[in-house]
């Protein structure tokens, strides 16, 4: 009867781990966009999913069923992210300039017309995609993570403070300085590609 | 006499990030969306937001290599 036993137990692990592994495999395209922006190059974000994959596979067990398996996964990539000392990315740890939230609309409108009736969606396509993708990688890490989180990741504050690991407070704080400074470096970024 | 009525619009500026993340309060909701039926000025500023939200959303999302995925999958732990 213990060989019984025992064969069950191992046949409904077995299940739930490959359940689990699926379930995992199913949001990679997710963690990656995620990871893209959290590490400091291309390549830097697909090692940190492959790590991220194989500790998740190899704990698999410390994860609780029907809990926000994606939130789970980006936790153990965010603490890999700073076991690979990020702290060497090239964003500076200088204090961000950050500007009103007005501002880069105003300096992208003054240099379409003046300021006059503008469509406000013609005005945002007056960025580039790598106007976008390098203002953000000049965000210091600390305010880029939230954004990257909640902005592109869709994850909730909750999420993104248990991913992080601090209060939901800074993440609100964070994300509000955060935007600010990713503006400032867009309004930047525009007025370099005029001169 | 509160802050809105010192400089309405530097007052919905500041109500910009919180309204379009949905965390004001009922009351400064409604004060923020009395403001923009009337001001011009911020209401395009509030629509550039939305769509510059949407667009960094678009710009920065790099589809994953299909290399990585198969790497992925040979990660999984084979059944004995």
């Amino acid at each position: 009867m213990v060989c019984v036993e025992d064969a069950t137990r191992i046949a409904t692990e077995a299940r739930d781990r490959v359940r689990f592994e699926e379930e995992a495999l199913a949001l990679s395209d997710q963690v990656f966009r995620v990871a893209r922006h959290l590490a400091a190059s291309r390549e830097d974000a697909e090692e940190l999913v492959q790590e991220t994959y194989a500790r998740a596979f190899r704990s698999w067990r410390s994860y609780t069923p029907g809990t926000n398996l994606r939130a789970w996964l980006l936790r153990i990539l965010t603490n890999l992210n700073i076991d690979r000392g990020r702290r060497s990315q090239r964003a500076p740890q200088t204090t961000p300039l950050e500007a009103n939230d007005y501002y880069l609309y105003d300096k992208l409108a003054a240099d379409a017309d003046g300021g006059g009736t503008t469509d406000e969606e013609r005005v945002v396509e007056r960025l580039s995609q790598d106007d976008i993708v390098s203002a953000l990688s000049a965000v210091p890490h600390d305010f880029r993570d939230v954004i990257v989180l909640v902005d592109i990741g869709d994850f909730s504050y909750q999420d993104a403070a248990q991913i992080l690991d601090i209060p939901i407070g800074t993440v609100m704080s964070r994300l509000h300085r955060g935007r600010r400074i990713l503006k400032r470096e867009l309004a930047d970024s525009v007025l370099e590609d005029v001169t | 006499m509160n802050q809105a009525d010192k400089d309405p619009c530097a007052h919905c500026e500041e109500m910009m990030q919180p309204y379009l993340d949905h965390i004001l309060t009922e009351q400064e909701r409604v004060e923020a969306e009395a403001h923009l039926d009337e001001c011009d000025w911020c209401r395009r500023r509030y629509r550039f937001e939305e769509s510059l939200r949407v667009y960094v959303r678009q710009a920065v999302n790099e589809p994953m290599p299909a290399e990585l995925k198969r790497k992925l999958a040979a990660l999984r732990i084979p059944l004995n």
